[in-house]
């Protein structure tokens, strides 16, 4: 499998989603500089945490103009697989690859912790192995929202990837870490080719982690 | 030089207000041969301030042991540096943020980790781990919670946004800060053993420069404000805070580890306290060359800075270097890959002079000796308090019954609550090689791409200290040591941040001489020196100094992740143990504080034989894979520990013990004890070798249900457990 990993200024989970990639796909991906301006065979293109550009305006909104963005869409509209980790997840909304926003925690405060979320969809490349999965989390924006008529849309594509839920996967209030709207943790594009979640699955994907439930979804690509 | 008899151009109140004592002036005078100007004089204030001068504590620090055998770079760089096997090196190094977090606790902070991070590095090792030491006023007084939100947000906005995750720290409340808050941050950063760089400038004609952020008029005579007292007007002194630029730092971070892959820097030191005056000078005084600069090449982003300004700015996120003159280009199209400053500002020289140009014209010229070495240096009188003395208890004054009850608001009380609701503002695992997460008693950081790790552990008791400063000293030393073995690790060296009031007080400076002196004691023994720190004086308000506070950053190394320790209670049928000799020592102890609301007695004394023996014996017993968790016994004594190992494990307990002084049993804080967790089936093998190696072994109880019970006293639920120790930041 060929994998590109996209480095913007301010990205600071590309080594450790790389090193996942390494260990579960089994052969490095190639980091791609933001300034680059294409990415020519891909089979999957991660775009990881971080602070990109500082996160000084909107969360992502500077990301998503990068000169490598433009090739991203292209390959995204081709059907290459995309998936967008918590920065990364904000960067797709803002160009436009997935639908909704991403907003202030409820809590107004940064959360870093393990929580658990319940694939929606299964039937998907990047969750056919995906059960209920414990991960961390570490955000400041993560707070899901969209329209009531795109909640619909949404709901109506099965483009929900997963949910934030209880130890039981019941979803309800006391499960939800940030005030996502119907708990929703991630998010697909209408062809479930783009992927975009707030939890960081390469934060879970070995032992010494303490949980590895986050290798199920690059798995579940090699599948 | 009394005020009487000054006779000199410059005004007696320029120099006062550069915080220069008249007699220093004159010395400034007889090196110079003339009387400074502005600028040299603004750069003198930079040099001889205390806090880079080190002038009340530089005789005293140097009787603290700083070699050993994995030690390859003490005190007097950037950060220290300890050999971890393999070709690999750890750097680290603490630092305190005190006055500028007072003023502005968010930006205060959030610039004090920057500062550390570019500390590490600057000496070519990757930042792996953050840590922190605090001290708020009493959680009651009207401005502790702005404080705390403030530089929790602070340290976890800059950690967060540089990716280097913030792995724990201690923070404590009490009233002698009210006025003077504690922020000390420490950086652990990896390297490799033949990739560690230095501040030394060499090569007459190299290349000087400056690269990072653009200079402004912020934090201008920042160092020389964290050398000062504070009074009622000290919120006026808020412009002299800076403002911190995470994303820059990410930049710089990754533009300087990527140029120092190339054989291209032969000197760099970041622009921290006192900025391109403290960088340029440090780097000419060591390598014992001199530098000229054209300020007129440096990027500004204020419009007509003077040099003085420029030469005093405090803005951050920005390095010197001095590079190989062939690799000019390359080192700026690195630079300019990752959009940052990248300027030649001027050149090594043989002259051993700091000589400034700008505009064409010269600006200062200074011997960088006159402002090192023949910097003042004081023996400032002390005198050394008698230790508050010891107190005895009797049993019959305290009821058996109230023990739960006692435990529930000793665990709910700020000093001993969770501080849960902290490290979850903080990103505690980015970089993914966080193998113990805060709430533990050390964090452990894999090396990557290793199996070995480092565990580090922050700590400091500053009652102690205040009621016998040569134990306290001690204490925060073999408290740290003790969180080290406990996580598995062995413990191999420390960085201290000495905050302490003015020591032109003789009982201040009594203070912190007794403080050395434990310290020094505690590290010899431990085999555990100080290889970095730093120290803050002057943290008074209206004449009040903070209670003595030396706050130790420990280190070790843990060959084999497998041999890691948690505190974390495991399986339901194992042997809770206490390791450690019990004389039920109440004196200033948690217990007396929160339930009884004295601060009385003496400090527990430590018997380092009896701490070097009891540490050796769990890391033996670790190694033979004979324990399942361990807890060190701290503050609050062993019931609150068993009760912090319950609520991480979530884990029952039945304790069986029978004791004549329950309460001195349970609150007492006797020091060289260890709770350690062990199946049945190993428990006399346990035992044995307890045995053999004179270790006081004492059974506790055996793990399981959902409570804590007492025999013959009670039990208590964990969810009470739990909803008291997480409440007070709950509800914050």
């Amino acid at each position: 499998m060929k994998t590109h990993v996209i480095v913007f200024p301010g990205s600071n989970c590309d080594r450790d989603v790389a090193v996942a990639i390494q260990n579960i796909i089994g052969s490095s991906p190639e980091m791609v500089w933001h300034k680059d301006s294409t990415i020519n065979q891909s089979d999957l293109i991660v775009v990881p945490g971080g602070f990109s550009y500082g996160d000084y305006l909107r969360c992502g909104a500077m990301a998503s103009t990068s000169p490598i963005m433009k090739s991203v869409i292209e390959n995204a509209n081709k059907g290459v697989p995309v998936m967008g980790i918590c920065n990364g997840f904000q960067i797709l909304i803002e160009s436009g690859l997935l639908q909704g926003a991403l907003m202030r925690n409820s809590s107004l405060s940064f959360i870093c912790r393990d929580i658990i979320i319940k694939p929606t969809n299964t039937k998907t490349m990047f969750t056919n192995k995906s059960t209920i999965s414990k991960m961390p989390i570490a955000h400041n924006e993560g707070n899901y929202f969209a329209n009531s008529n795109q909640i619909k849309e949404i709901e109506d594509n099965d483009q929900i990837a997963f949910q934030y839920c209880d130890e039981n996967g019941d979803i309800n209030s006391h499960s939800n870490p940030n005030g996502s709207i119907n708990n929703i943790a991630g998010v697909f594009n209408k062809s479930k080719n783009v992927l975009g979640m707030m939890p960081h699955p390469e934060r879970a994907a070995e032992s010494i982690h303490g949980c590895d439930d986050g290798r199920n979804i690059f798995e579940s690509l090699l599948s | 030089m009394t005020s009487s008899n000054w006779h000199f151009d410059t005004e007696k109140s320029l120099v006062e207000s550069h915080g220069l004592k008249l007699d220093e002036f004159e010395k400034i005078v007889e090196g110079l041969g003339r009387e400074p100007n502005l600028t040299e004089l603004g750069i003198f204030s930079a040099m001889w301030n205390e806090h880079c001068s080190y002038k009340s504590s530089k005789y005293w620090l140097k009787k603290l042991p700083t070699s050993g055998e994995r030690v390859i770079q003490g005190p007097g760089e950037n950060a220290g540096v300890i050999d971890i096997d393999d070709g690999d090196v750890a750097v680290f190094k603490m630092e305190s943020h005190n006055h500028p977090s007072f003023l502005e606790p968010y930006q205060g902070a959030a610039t004090g980790v920057g500062g550390i991070l570019r500390d590490v590095f600057t000496m070519g090792a990757r930042p792996v781990a953050n840590m922190n030491a605090l001290r708020f006023g009493d959680p009651n007084h009207p401005k502790t919670k702005h404080l705390v939100s403030g530089v929790v947000g602070g340290i976890g906005g800059y950690g967060n946004c540089i990716g280097i995750p913030t792995v724990g720290g201690e923070v404590n409340f009490h009233p002698s800060y009210n006025g003077n808050i504690l922020v000390n941050a420490m950086t652990v950063g990896i390297a490799k053993k033949d990739k560690i760089f230095y501040s030394a400038a060499a090569g007459i004609g190299n290349p000087v420069v400056y690269v990072g952020s653009k200079t402004g008029r912020d934090g201008i005579h920042g160092a020389t404000m964290a050398s000062a007292e504070f009074d009622d007007d000290s919120e006026e002194k808020k412009p002299t805070v800076q403002v911190g630029d995470p994303f820059t730092e990410k930049l710089l971070l990754e533009a300087c580890l990527e140029l120092m892959k190339e054989d291209a820097i032969i000197a760099i030191q970041d622009m921290g306290a006192a900025g391109l005056t403290s960088s340029s000078i440090e780097m000419a005084s060591k390598g014992n060359v001199g530098i000229d600069i054209n300020l007129s090449k440096v990027p500004i982003r204020a419009a007509n800075m003077t040099a003085y300004e420029l030469m005093l700015s405090e803005s951050q996120e920005r390095m010197l270097m001095v590079i190989q003159p062939k690799k000019e280009e390359l080192a700026r199209s690195i630079f300019k890959k990752w959009d940052l400053e990248f300027e030649v500002i001027g050149e090594v020289t043989d002259t051993k002079k700091l000589i400034l140009h700008m505009d064409g014209e010269e600006q200062a010229s200074i011997p960088i000796n006159i402002l090192v070495e023949d910097a003042p240096e004081y023996q400032r009188d002390y005198i050394v308090n008698d230790p508050s003395p010891l107190i005895s208890f009797e049993s019959k004054d305290f009821k058996d019954k109230d023990i739960l009850g006692d435990l529930l608001k000793m665990i709910s009380h700020p000093n001993l609550c969770s501080r849960k609701w902290i490290w979850e503002q903080y990103d505690h695992m980015v970089m993914a090689d966080t193998v113990v997460r805060p709430g533990s008693d050390a964090a452990v950081i894999r090396v990557h791409g290793t199996n070995k790790g480092i565990a580090i552990s922050t700590d400091c008791s500053p009652t102690y200290c205040r009621h016998n400063s040569y134990e306290g000293g001690k204490h925060a030393v073999v408290e740290t040591w003790r969180n080290i073995v406990a996580s598995g690790a062995e413990p191999i060296a420390i960085t201290d941040c000495m905050n302490f009031g003015n020591p032109e007080k003789p009982e201040i400076m009594g203070q912190f001489v007794e403080c050395i002196r434990g310290m020094g004691d505690a590290c010899s023994k431990l085999n555990y020196p100080v290889i970095s720190g730093n120290v803050s004086l002057y943290n008074e308000t209206n004449g009040e100094g903070i209670y003595p506070t030396p706050a130790i950053g420990g280190v070790g190394l843990i060959t084999d992740l497998s041999n890691t320790m948690t505190i974390d209670l495991k399986n339901e049928g194992n042997i809770l143990c206490l390791i450690g000799e019990s004389n039920n020592h109440l004196g200033n102890s948690h217990y007396l504080s929160i339930i009884q609301s004295r601060e009385d007695g003496g400090t527990p004394s430590i018997n380092l034989d009896d701490e070097l023996k009891n540490g050796k014996f769990i890391l033996d017993c670790i190694s033979k894979k004979l324990l399942k968790s361990v807890h060190d016994v701290g503050e609050g004594g062993v019931l609150v520990a068993i009760a912090e190992m319950c609520i991480s494990g979530k884990q029952g307990i039945k304790i069986d013990i029978t004791k004549d002084f329950l309460h001195g049993f349970f609150f007492g804080e006797d020091q060289a004890r260890y709770l350690v967790e062990v199946s049945q089936n190993k428990l006399q093998q346990l035992e044995i070798d307890a045995s053999k190696s004179a270790v006081k072994i004492e059974r506790i109880g055996e793990i399981g249900g959902t409570s804590i019970s007492i025999n013959s006293i009670g039990e208590v639920e964990l969810s009470s457990l739990i909803d008291h120790h997480t409440k007070w930041f709950n509800e914050f």
